[in-house]
């Protein structure tokens, strides 16, 4: 048996990929539904219906896409240049602790307009910090920054539970880890008047547009494209290799960055150390099934967010773990990973 | 000062090293069986999840500890078999794929754990491994407590890292294995097939990890919980390049680690002032360290990470 | 007549719609040296890749001693004695040699290897065959004429008594092919048959018994050395010849580049020693060399890819610094880097962007950091009618265009701009003869509109053809200038055998 490139991928071909990738995912999740003893397709239907059977459930279900859109979007970015951002974890609670501090500590009653572009920015930073240690250690030390980015979650999460336990801790939280909370007026607008949702969700919609635009029509967008492709053709081309990928590494970290300060301003308001359910690991799905295409990535972290929101209530009605959501996300970037090769290859004999 | 000395000579501490060091042993082994053939595994933290998961699982329900050990090792196998499918065959990117078998091993792991196990109020244990001591050893000062304080698990990744170091350096198999990670082509030419030396490489790697993570359910601990794991096996990842993929120093490192892991947890009771995630910290940080002053220096396989297709150049 | 050792009978093998091995049919006898002469993609390669299980044939199969050798199965052809060398060698350079020649040759699931027994058997092959090298010596620290011992080695070690050895000389300076030639006659007096596949003529008359031909993956002739003429070969090898062109006298004009004692370290070690050479309008000055020795490098810090550490550049008569890629482009100096599908074009990008991205900061291309993708697309256009690039339009995906057309295009990007200065690395390299005619064409054409060509190749009859003034590059030493008028093949293996620091000395 071999495998042979296709000279040319048609577009029909694009567009079913990751849906077929999806429908393998849900069939192979099915015979573990089915190994628990539950009915597939009515696991499923409960599925669909705690994700978008309410009003609330549906602005809950984009509320949680959020900040996966946006982790995803880093992810997408870092992997289009060949920048392996496997931290976004770290990235989204240092951008989150980033803003609790300054939030409780520094702004004081400052008006909304003035707090809110301030902290974003502040999120964003703080990612973007997290994602230059280890592109500069590969650059400088050629150490792969798969790895220490990965163990640079764990520092991340640590440095955020010092802090809650520390500096940042509330008193009022009863001795419970958990940050003091950022002023109210600096809290995202709601987008859907009583529910969770947000305007986080409009920004990372508009930012996923701005990413692709930025990726299809700019100088900047070329040159990192080929800088991810072939270094080796970059370089000859007088692409500056360095200074391209530190920058793909800022907008990567900074969306990462970001998604977590958005986490903390719109909904939570606070940071703990459960703040996210793997946005970080979960975005690096997203970006896949969105074969790392920024329009994408919003379909795919709503598929994502329907899973995770959905195998709540699904879990509670049928006695099945909800790490079932886990579990498909999980395998449908092995599965979008197959259908991509054979999107790419064709059987020979 | 002294109370650092204190420490370092203490049995106690020696005892906690070599405890702390098996799992990273297996998995560091495991991962360095993988990367000599040319295959990067980052499947590994959640195969040593799964591993942890399966091992404590079958002890659970009524299987002895080293029939646990086996059905966590052949669970790792499985995955292995996944990521080698993956990537040997279709020639995927190994990082995305090792990734995804880490998400997919882990999740699982905690759904099947939940849906065997449900909730309760606290976790679940089985009666872990006991200490042995070798006859003869136990009488030997500061040596003997030391050995006496450890399980049989321990014993056995003592024993695979001497195993794997002969048969890398002293076989025809080992051979073959250093030189599909070097130059598939080279190896397929002298008649060695360099598709099944990654898979079987994989698949006993990955079995390899899957019993380092059983260690911490049936050794170290007595019960699972999710996440146990804590990055142990990025850690192994790091070590491996520590270790210039060479099994003797990734004992070395192993243990250095967890010397310096050891000796943390007793310096965060000794020092006050400092918060106790301080300490948390450096193992992670220790790993990159250990990465970027072996990056430059280390030999690394020629063919890690590149795919292999026959015909192909 | 000698007893035949191998049969390959009516073998072919396609890839998708190319017919790379045509039914060819051939013999080679016990103590004979066969060469497979044609030219790149006749399927010579094909042919021996086939021959040690390398590929699968579609049809025909092969016989040793008269035994159906098993297809596709590398092992089943060293079991039968057939040992290959590889052009690009297949060696680990991070293992010794020792273990390089010992990969494979015991079972896999001893309990021990035989190290003693393994290094006797290589020290005795090596003295036999007059092959000395170091059994524990790291093989990244070899030679490159080391290597290939290595490689024939490890055939031996393996019993083989039929080897094949695939363009052996393409990496070779000429002394070390001479003696490379010297150890294949020796091994073929010994008993051992050869198949050594070439394009260059000398070394086929000079050392083959009988030469086969291939061309489009058939079988065209076949002819005893002794019986046939360097001539005679050629036009069997290209068939009805397609005329390369060849320069005609002009005048050169002002220098507009010059090297003065230039040198580049790279990694710690000097890779460029105080070369000087001088570039004028309208000329093609040849650097030749085999490869290796520099060219590389070279190009790079011409490319703008590299620093040196010591010398000084003049550009139009002014001395320079360093330039980084974009002021070489904006100085007017086109580029054709050696490695066209790593360096000159990014597979996966469109043509359109490949065209434009080392001019995309200009203002014509991109206004704000938005690029114009139409004016680019437009220029990609151009290219494509002016330059005749074939198999796509601008967007089509660069991977896709051939070795050739890619080569117009990165040629054609260049030319386009009217470059005064052009920097053409290999420029014809792996190419077929009607796609290198239209690449000297090209060279050709700027030099007589004015550009100073620095054409930096390995093959002797480019270099003849195209450039006024030729200088080799040895060991990153550069000759002094000889003009193409005055010297022939003969003088110029010379130069690129280091000839020329003899006299000096």
């Amino acid at each position: 048996m071999r495998f042979e490139r296709r000279e040319h991928r048609p577009l029909a071909l694009v567009i079913l990929t990751p849906l077929l990738a999806i429908a393998a995912a849900l069939a192979l999740s099915g015979i573990l539904i089915a190994a628990a003893g539950a009915p597939v397709l009515e696991a499923y239907w409960r599925i669909l219906v705690g994700a978008y059977g309410s009003r609330l459930s549906a602005t809950e279900t984009l509320t949680r896409a959020t900040p996966l859109m946006l982790t995803g979007l880093a992810a997408a970015v870092a992997f289009r240049a060949r920048v392996w951002n496997i931290g976004g974890e770290g990235q989204f609670y240092l951008g989150a602790i980033a803003v609790a501090a300054v939030g409780s500590q520094l702004l004081g009653n400052a008006p909304g307009y003035l707090s809110i572009p301030l902290l974003l920015i502040t999120g964003a930073v703080a990612g973007m910090i997290l994602l230059i240690i280890p592109l500069w250690l590969r650059l400088k030390f050629s150490v792969d920054e798969v790895v220490t980015s990965l163990l640079l979650n764990f520092v991340a999460v640590l440095v955020v539970s010092m802090l809650i336990d520390g500096p940042l801790k509330d008193p009022l939280a009863f001795g419970w880890p958990q940050s003091q909370a950022v002023p109210d007026v600096a809290m995202l607008p709601k987008l859907v008047f009583r529910s969770r949702l947000h305007w986080g969700f409009g920004i990372a919609l508009i930012l996923a547009f701005v990413i692709h635009f930025a990726q299809s029509r700019t100088v900047f967008g070329l040159k990192s494209r080929a800088a991810g492709l072939s270094p080796e053709g970059a370089v000859f081309a007088g692409v500056p290799l360095a200074r391209t990928l530190l920058l793909v590494a800022c907008v990567s970290g900074g969306l990462a960055g970001l998604a977590g300060a958005i986490e903390v301003m719109g909904v939570k308001g606070y940071v703990t150390t459960d703040l996210s359910p793997g946005f970080g690991y979960s975005g690096i799905v997203v970006a896949m099934l969105a074969g790392l295409h920024p329009l994408g990535v919003v379909l795919a972290a709503l598929f994502t967010a329907t899973m995770f929101v959905g195998a709540d209530g699904m879990s509670r009605a049928l006695k099945i773990p909800s790490y079932i959501a886990d579990v498909t996300v999980a395998l449908s970037l092995i599965t979008m990973l197959v259908a991509v090769f054979f999107a790419q290859y064709r059987i020979r004999r | 000062m002294s109370t650092v000395l204190d420490i370092i000579a203490s049995a106690g501490l020696w005892g906690a090293v070599l405890r702390i060091a098996t799992p990273l042993i297996f998995g560091t082994l495991g991962a360095l069986l993988c990367e000599r053939a040319g295959v990067l595994n980052l499947g590994i933290e959640g195969i040593m999840t799964f591993g942890a998961m399966s091992g404590w699982l079958a002890v659970y329900h009524g299987a002895d500890l080293w029939t646990g050990l086996l059905v966590a090792a052949l669970a790792g196998a499985a995955f292995g078999l996944l990521h080698a499918a993956l990537t040997v065959t279709l020639g995927l990117s190994q990082h995305v794929s090792g990734l995804g078998v880490t998400l997919f091993a882990s999740s699982l792991s905690y759904y099947l754990f939940r849906l065997i196990v449900p909730l309760a109020g606290s976790p679940p244990t089985i009666v872990p491994f006991a200490p042995v001591s070798l006859p003869g050893l136990a009488g030997l000062p500061f040596i003997g407590p030391v050995l006496s304080a450890q399980t049989p698990p321990t014993y056995l990744a003592l024993l695979l890292a001497l195993l794997l170091a002969y048969v890398m350096f002293r076989t025809p198999l080992g051979l073959a294995i250093r030189m599909t990670g070097e130059n598939p082509h080279a190896a397929e030419a002298q008649g060695v097939n360099p598709m099944a030396v990654r898979y079987g490489a994989v698949i006993v790697g990955s079995a390899l990890m899957a019993m380092g993570g059983a260690f911490l359910t049936l050794s170290a601990f007595n019960s699972f919980f999710p996440t146990m794991v804590q990055g142990r096996g990025w850690i192994c990842i790091a070590l491996v390049v520590f270790a210039s993929w060479r099994p003797g120093r990734a004992l070395f490192g192993a243990l250095l680690f967890a010397f310096f892991d050891a000796f943390q947890l007793r310096l965060q009771t000794a020092v006050d002032g400092v918060p106790y995630q301080v300490f948390l910290m450096t193992p992670y940080i220790l790993s990159i360290v250990a990465l970027c002053v072996m990056a430059r220096r280390a030999r690394v396989p020629q063919a890690l990470m590149q795919p292999y297709r026959r015909g192909e150049r | 007549m000698t007893e035949t050792v191998l049969e390959i009978d009516r073998v072919s093998k396609s890839f998708g719609d190319n017919k790379a091995n045509d039914a060819i049919s051939m013999t080679l006898g016990k103590g004979e040296i066969v060469a497979l002469l044609g030219e790149n993609g006749a399927g010579k390669t094909t042919l021996m890749s086939i021959l040690f299980g390398h590929y699968m044939p579609d049809e025909g199969c092969i016989r040793v001693h008269g035994v159906d050798l098993p297809p596709g199965k590398p092992r089943a052809a060293i079991h039968a004695g057939i040992g290959m060398v590889h052009q690009h060698f297949s060696l680990a350079p991070n293992l010794t040699v020792l273990e390089n020649v010992m990969t494979g040759t015991e079972k896999l699931w001893s309990f021990r290897s035989e190290t003693g027994r393994a290094r006797a058997k290589l020290k005795s092959l090596a003295e036999r065959f007059g092959l000395a090298v170091d059994p524990d010596a790291r093989l990244g620290d070899l030679s490159i004429g080391e290597q290939q011992r290595v490689e024939i080695l490890k055939a031996l070690y393996n019993d083989a008594r039929i080897l094949i050895l695939d363009e052996p000389t393409a990496v070779l300076t000429n002394l070390e092919a001479e003696t490379l030639f010297a150890t294949l006659k020796e091994m073929a007096r010994q008993g051992l048959s050869l198949i050594f596949i070439s394009h260059k003529l000398d070394e086929v008359m000079a050392t083959a018994d009988r030469v086969v031909v291939l061309r489009g993956g058939k079988l065209v002739a076949e002819r005893r050395s002794a019986e046939t003429s360097r001539d005679e070969l050629a036009e069997l090898m290209v068939g009805h010849r397609v005329a390369r062109p060849v320069r005609e006298a002009h005048q050169r004009g002002e220098p507009v580049l010059e090297a003065a004692a230039v040198s580049v370290r790279v990694d710690g070690v000097d890779r460029l020693k105080e070369i000087s050479f001088r570039l004028h309008a309208g000329e093609v000055l040849g650097i030749i060399g085999v490869s290796g020795n520099g060219q590389t490098v070279l190009a790079r810090l011409l490319s703008g890819t590299l620093a040196r550490s010591s010398g000084d550049i003049l550009l139009y008569g002014e001395a320079i610094g360093d330039l980084s890629v974009a002021d070489t482009v904006a100085a007017g100096i086109g580029r054709v880097p050696e490695d066209r599908t790593h360096e000159g074009a990014i597979g996966e990008m469109a043509v359109w962007e490949n065209a434009v991205l080392e001019r995309i900061d200009e203002p014509r291309f991109s206004r704000h950091g938005l690029v114009d993708r139409k004016a680019a697309v437009a220029f990609a256009d151009t290219i494509i009618r002016d330059f005749d690039v074939r198999g796509g339009g601008p967007l089509t995906r660069t991977r896709l265009l051939s070795g050739g057309n890619m080569q117009k295009l990165i040629l054609g990007r260049n030319l386009a701009e009217r470059p005064r200065i052009l920097i053409a690395a290999q420029p014809a390299r792996g190419l077929d003869e009607g796609a290198v005619a239209a690449v000297h064409a090209r060279i050709l054409d700027a030099r007589k509109a004015g550009t100073a060509v620095l054409l930096i190749s390995e093959d002797l009859d480019e270099v003849i053809g195209l450039a006024d003034r030729i200088q080799a590059i040895v060991g990153g030493r550069l000759s002094p200038p000889v003009s193409a008028d005055e010297v022939d093949a003969r003088a110029l293996g010379l130069m690129m055998a280091g000839a020329w620091k003899k006299e000096a000395a």
